[in-house]
């Protein structure tokens, strides 16, 4: 019996989910008009914390409305494959948290709800959202399947201390930030100037992006195919491939970072001056033991002759209905809820989120100031990754491909350009668009 | 003289050879009852999984029609061209992939059999604190397989894992901490990791093995003179024939199969030298979301296990029994 469950493995996995659609239906995830259930991911320092965040939430939209709210919060690692399974087997919760940037890649499901006139409507219509924010939720042109719910932005942290002690002002240039990196950096000290998440894939293909659109270079042609081997691209990799390579401010062993959780450990460690981080990094550097006055955020900056000043992509956290919800109209109610000024202000600080609301108030900090950097960078300096079905493949082809390279030049071997575009062609080849 | 014997009974028809038994009550059905369970459960668990992916293999299951996935159009064999044309990357991955897994399966099969083997003939023979050696050799099979293959995780870190700092800090054989989980030393951490968890089970086939030669013929054979390399020549590895023919088969299957060890010592994004082939069939499957692909794939790998289990088979089991008959 073993042997055959073995020889049966591998169909298997792939098999899983078009097999579990066998065994169910299309008949909606079983909730009634007074129920509902919801899928969060982890927004919080924990599965733990997220639910003890979201649970008076959650009441208090029972309370106002009837309707029950069965919760499970998700880690980042088992989303995705958790929302394939429910959009292939039509057994899921009702109401369900993505990345934005997937939203188009889930959009070419069919398994989330279109969000028409009528369902905006129920929303509390199209004009509540910043447009940018909402433009994540579906492909040019058609209607979403998605509507923002925690925006996030990038910025470049940095340790007060160290940039006093060195007498360096905060760079406002790419290489005003490598300079400061460089005069930093002391390897004998174990003190690096920056540290970057270099073994996480995720991470890699946002700064693939974010450098590659400071250069003026997009990563998908006018007609919607991947295009990565464009001069810009290339020289946006490898200039922040270099931080590691050419410029060695950064640790080598960063390499093996697979989060950014990793990095932003060694920032407050003291271990390295510097760190790129979405606005939610706020709680885990306190809770790492720094204390506010001690770090302070800037805009990720670009080189002097950038085309672009662009300095994060769309960050952020959108919401979205299953197709076969069986209470489309509980869903919509949620959806409005958790996206109306009270709940936006109230998850805003434990989930140091962005508001996604035109009118929205910043309050995942007490720092004015920086409430109003980031906010600035997520409404006038951030961009769309690709909104393009073929997205999600671009983050890991992209992403995958530059831990190898990162993974090479810690393990003593060189990157150059044209190992770059080589590497940029296999994942462009590789998509299926 | 008058007989006392009855007349024949000539109204009673003779016997015809092949008249049917009396019909009996309805026992036959009983065993199917029996069974139907475990038919029912292997149709669920194994031959609808399998033919539902040798189908996807066969169609264009992308994103745009998982949901719809009976309506995925029919493809023929292009997945299976995908899967192989090396002038892409999808077949040149897939090679590498392939290849690291066949010298992955050689070293962690030959490695763990020599160890297992090894193992359970020091402890064949009774010494004090045997029995602590026997647990302790058996605690990797043990453990939960997600707990040890994290911890191995944590103790080849390059900064904090305990494996540089007794190579570097204590022992002083490196001098630089290498990296173990990224880069070419990948494959030597799988490798490591893959006989850890492996060795225990060839350990324990090979005690029960040996728990069933007869101490006679060592015996015999020691005052025939014979040494413990002669006898385990010509006594231990002929008598445990039949054990390794199961076990080589089996722990060949489970290692090329291995899906656990990379994906838990590695994460999500593997490094080429660890890109070990289930785990590059999940990610071509759910991290690219191309099931057809992905289907052909473990095909693929399925006709190959397969014709490397029958061609064992036909040297280790059949042609002997032919020979034999």
């Amino acid at each position: 019996m073993r042997r055959r469950t073995l020889l049966t493995a591998a169909p298997l996995a792939a098999a899983g989910a078009a097999g579990l659609a066998a065994c169910g239906s299309s008949s909606g995830s079983g909730s009634s008009s007074d129920s509902l259930t919801y899928w969060a991911s982890n927004q919080g320092t924990s599965l733990e914390n997220d639910k003890e965040v979201l649970t008076p939430v959650l009441e208090k939209f029972t309370e106002e409305t009837g309707i029950d709210v069965s919760l499970e919060v998700i880690g980042w690692g088992d989303l995705q494959t958790r929302i394939q399974t429910a959009i292939t087997s039509g057994q899921g919760p009702d109401v369900v948290n993505i990345g934005n940037t997937w939203g188009v890649s889930l959009q070419a499901t069919g398994g989330l709800l279109e969000l028409g006139d009528e369902q905006f409507e129920a929303l509390g219509g199209r004009d509540r959202y910043v447009p940018a924010a909402l433009a994540t939720g579906g492909a040019e042109g058609t209607d979403p399947t998605s509507i923002p719910l925690y925006g996030l932005a990038y910025g470049m942290y940095y340790n007060v201390k160290m940039f006093e002690d060195a007498g360096i002002e905060p760079p406002t240039t790419w290489e005003e930030m490598v300079e400061a990196a460089k005069a930093l950096t002391d390897p004998e000290g174990d003190v690096w100037g920056m540290s970057l998440a270099a073994g996480s894939y995720t991470e890699n293909n946002h700064f693939a992006f974010i450098n590659a659109t400071q250069n003026g270079a997009a990563l998908n042609t006018k007609d919607g195919k991947p295009s990565f081997t464009e001069d810009g691209v290339i020289d946006g990799i490898l200039r922040y491939l270099d931080l590691m390579q050419t410029d060695k401010v950064v640790d080598p062993s960063n390499a093996q970072f697979d989060n950014g959780t990793k990095s932003v450990t060694a920032f407050a460690n003291g271990k390295a001056a510097m760190i790129i981080n979405q606005n939610n990094a706020n709680a885990t550097i306190e809770s790492q033991g720094m204390t506010p006055d001690q770090f302070k955020a800037i805009p990720f900056p670009a080189p002097a002759d950038a085309v672009s000043d662009c300095a994060s992509h769309l960050a952020g956290i959108n919401l979205a209905a299953m197709k076969d919800t069986g209470n489309e109209e509980g869903a919509l109610q949620f959806m409005k809820f958790m996206t109306s000024p009270e709940t936006q202000e109230e998850l805003g600080k434990p989930f140091a989120s962005l508001p996604v609301l035109v009118d929205g108030t910043p309050t995942f900090t007490e720092d004015e100031e920086q409430a109003d950097m980031f906010m600035e960078i997520y409404s006038e300096r951030a961009e769309p990754l690709p909104l393009v079905p073929w997205e999600d493949q671009y983050e890991t082809t992209v992403g995958q491909a530059m831990n190898e390279m990162f993974a090479t030049i810690a393990t003593g071997g060189t990157v150059t350009r044209e190992d770059v575009t080589t590497a940029m062609q296999t994942a462009q080849d590789s998509i299926r668009a | 003289m008058s007989s006392l014997t009855a007349p024949e009974d000539t109204t009673t028809p003779p016997k015809r050879p092949d008249a049917r038994p009396p019909r009996r009550p309805r026992r036959h059905l009983f065993p199917y009852l029996i069974i139907a369970p475990a038919v029912l459960l292997e149709l669920l668990i194994h031959i609808i999984p399998m033919a539902t992916g040798f189908w996807m293999s066969f169609v264009e299951l992308t994103k745009f029609f998982i949901r719809r996935w009976l309506e995925a159009p029919f493809v023929g064999l292009e997945n299976y061209s995908i899967a192989i044309d090396l002038n892409t990357p999808v077949g040149q991955e897939l090679l590498n992939s392939f290849l690291v897994t066949v010298g992955f399966t050689a070293l962690v099969v030959g490695l763990s059999w020599g160890l297992g083997m090894a193992a359970a003939v020091a402890l064949q023979r009774p010494f004090r604190g045997r029995g602590v050696f026997r647990t302790l050799f058996l605690i990797p099979y043990a453990l939960p397989l997600y707990a040890s293959v994290i911890t191995w995780n944590f103790m080849l870190q390059r900064d904090t894992g305990v494996i540089n700092h007794v190579l570097v800090d204590q022992l002083g054989i490196l001098e630089d901490a290498p990296f173990w989980l990224i880069g070419d030393n990948a494959f030597v951490s799988v490798v490591v990791v893959a006989i850890w968890r492996m060795w225990p089970f060839a350990f324990l086939m090979f005690m029960a093995g040996l728990q069933s030669i007869p101490g006679e013929l060592y015996e015999a054979s020691a005052i025939d003179g014979a040494g413990p390399t002669r006898q385990w020549r010509s006594i231990t590895l002929p008598m445990l024939a039949p054990v390794n023919q199961t076990m080589l088969l089996v722990m060949f299957l489970w290692v090329f199969n291995d899906f656990n060890t990379p994906y838990v010592l590695f994460g999500s994004a593997q490094p080429p030298a660890g890109d070990l082939i289930s785990f590059h069939i999940y990610n071509a499957s759910f991290l690219s979301w191309d099931f057809g692909v992905g289907s052909a794939m473990s095909v693929l790998l399925l006709l190959f296990l397969l014709a490397v289990s029958l061609v064992y088979l036909y040297f280790t089991q059949w042609k002997k029994e032919k020979r034999n008959a």
